[in-house]
């Protein structure tokens, strides 16, 4: 039993160190709706992956950022308003994901888990899919701190001072969707934005630099991981929920008391 | 003899057949100060941006010079307020910049004690003094600037053109400024280039602002001040405007010819 907890303990704090200053760029950059399409394809991924019989964190990577692909290429060419692309795309994907899911009969998916995350079933291999992947993301962002900041202060200035601009946009949706893949397991499909995008709006109150945010935001991401299995473990309550609920209340504190804004 | 950093070559852009610039024809030498005027909507910033890059042109080409280096000065600056961003870190972004420039560059436009402000907080013309900064720490040879006076009192603009012009005397460095106002602009600029899609005359501004083509835009200098702030939206007919306004030569007049005109 200890083990268990240990193990989900492990697996949610890697996942709410890299969601945390990720998810201040999602915020930044105002993507938070991109970042819960890529999330509900995700499940497709799944149900792609058990029908070929591949890796299913590499088939979530590769589903994502294809649709992230997919998505830039039409936002070009202003076929029609990005929202609601967004929106015909997040919900046509979870829908082709839970078509795809039934067809698997000799297949038995907790679709709950997958849906709503369940940190307790996350396995050793799990564990090391996190570790590895959140050291790939972390170390990607702080090699390109400086040019990933700049595109998100100004693109256009950026792009006079010759940063790669569209690299730098691409190499930001690839980071998201390796972390709504390895952040799948814990919180689910539908919760994996708000892991990334309420501790680092929580930040949003305490920080003066971006540097501050995006650490901050790891640990308030650390906070409700702990709060939320502590909770799920005295009440029985479902965890990756638990988590969110956790997120959401340090929010509604950092938000309510008489801090004073920093900026 | 100076050094020619940028030359149009016969610079046509259009988007859907909509004509926007057709066949410019502009250089822009070291150490020469150029502003580009033009009444809204004429293709002044689609110009600045083919020379920056962020616009292809349709025909022509923006000749540059090898060495060339700009430091851009953006019309606004928008950071999302959920961005915590203190004007050091936000110049600290320029690529490659030298950090020990920040605070010396930002002490010669005479905002120093900005360092660690936020960028949320700042005035119009402070935020204007830190995107000029952010120019300058590109170490350019070429500074172009979108309405650098934009959102700032005329006090305020007059020393930002006093800031430009001794920034161009040290650095000997060129600059292209799309501006509105012209009476300010005019005493520090060598050359003037009025666009309306093509370019309907250029020179020194005394040349310019004496020319049939820059009065029926902008009226004519002396007969009120106040008319040549604004900018007509009317697409002109030069000899015909032109002649209207030297007959008439005060701003009554010239609206009404407009008026009748359509």
């Amino acid at each position: 039993m200890l083990d268990l907890l240990l193990r989900a303990l492990l697996g949610g704090l890697g996942v709410a160190a890299v969601a945390g200053p990720l998810g201040a760029f999602v915020v930044w950059r105002r993507m938070a709706y991109f970042g819960d399409t890529l999330a509900h394809s995700a499940l497709l991924g799944v149900a792609l992956g058990f029908l070929l019989d591949i890796n299913l964190n590499l088939a979530i990577i590769v589903l994502c950022v294809g649709l992230a692909l997919v998505l830039v290429t039409l936002q070009k060419k202003h076929i029609i308003a990005t929202d609601t692309l967004l929106g015909i795309l997040a919900h046509s994907a979870l829908s082709l994901g839970l078509v795809a899911v039934s067809f698997l009969d000799n297949i038995r998916i907790d679709l709950m888990a997958y849906l709503f995350g369940d940190l307790l079933a996350i396995n050793q291999a799990d564990v090391y899919w996190i570790y590895g992947g959140g050291l790939a993301v972390i170390t990607l962002l702080v090699t390109f701190w400086k040019p990933l900041l700049a595109v998100t202060v100004n693109e256009e200035l950026a792009k006079v001072e010759g940063y790669p601009v569209e690299a730098i946009r691409l190499l930001l949706m690839l980071l998201v969707a390796l972390v709504i893949a390895v952040a799948m397991k814990i919180v689910g499909v539908l919760l994996i934005t708000s892991l990334m995008i309420i501790p680092a709006a929580t930040a949003r109150k305490l920080s003066k630099t971006p540097v501050q945010m995006a650490s901050f935001a790891s640990l308030i991401g650390c906070l409700s991981v702990c709060g939320g299995l502590w909770a799920s473990y005295r009440w029985d309550t479902p965890t990756g929920p638990s988590v969110v609920v956790c997120a959401a209340l340090l929010f509604l504190v950092a938000y309510t008391l008489p801090f004073k804004r920093l900026s | 003899m100076s050094k020619r950093l940028v030359a149009f070559d016969k610079i046509g852009i259009s988007f859907d057949g909509r004509v926007l610039l057709e066949n410019i024809d502009m250089t822009i030498s070291e150490g020469e100060i150029v502003t580009l005027i033009g009444p809204n909507g004429s293709g002044k910033s689609t110009l600045i941006r083919t020379l920056l890059g962020l616009q292809e042109a349709t025909s022509g080409e923006v000749v540059r010079h090898k060495t060339l280096r700009i430091g851009y000065m953006p019309q606004k600056l928008h950071i999302d307020p959920t961005l915590p961003l203190t004007v050091k870190h936000f110049l600290a972004l320029v690529r490659g910049v030298d950090k020990q420039q920040i605070l010396p560059t930002l002490e010669k436009l005479g905002i120093g004690h900005l360092l660690q402000s936020q960028v949320h907080v700042l005035s119009g013309g402070e935020t204007q003094r830190v995107l000029l900064a952010r120019a300058l720490l590109n170490r350019p040879n070429l500074l172009v600037l979108d309405e650098p006076v934009q959102g700032v009192d005329v006090n305020g603009q007059v020393e930002l053109y006093n800031l430009i012009e001794g920034i161009r005397n040290e650095l000997n460095c060129g600059v292209l400024m799309v501006s509105h106002d012209l009476h300010l602009v005019m005493a520090k600029t060598d050359t003037v280039v009025c666009i309306n899609q093509h370019v309907c005359c250029s020179g020194s501004p005394q040349h310019v602002t004496g020319h049939p083509a820059y009065q029926a835009l902008f009226g004519v200098p002396g007969a009120d001040e106040s008319i040549a702030i604004y900018a007509h939206q009317h697409d002109h007919v030069h000899d015909e405007h032109g002649s209207i306004l030297s007959d008439g030569g005060d701003a009554h007049s010239h609206d009404h010819s407009q008026c009748n005109h359509h």
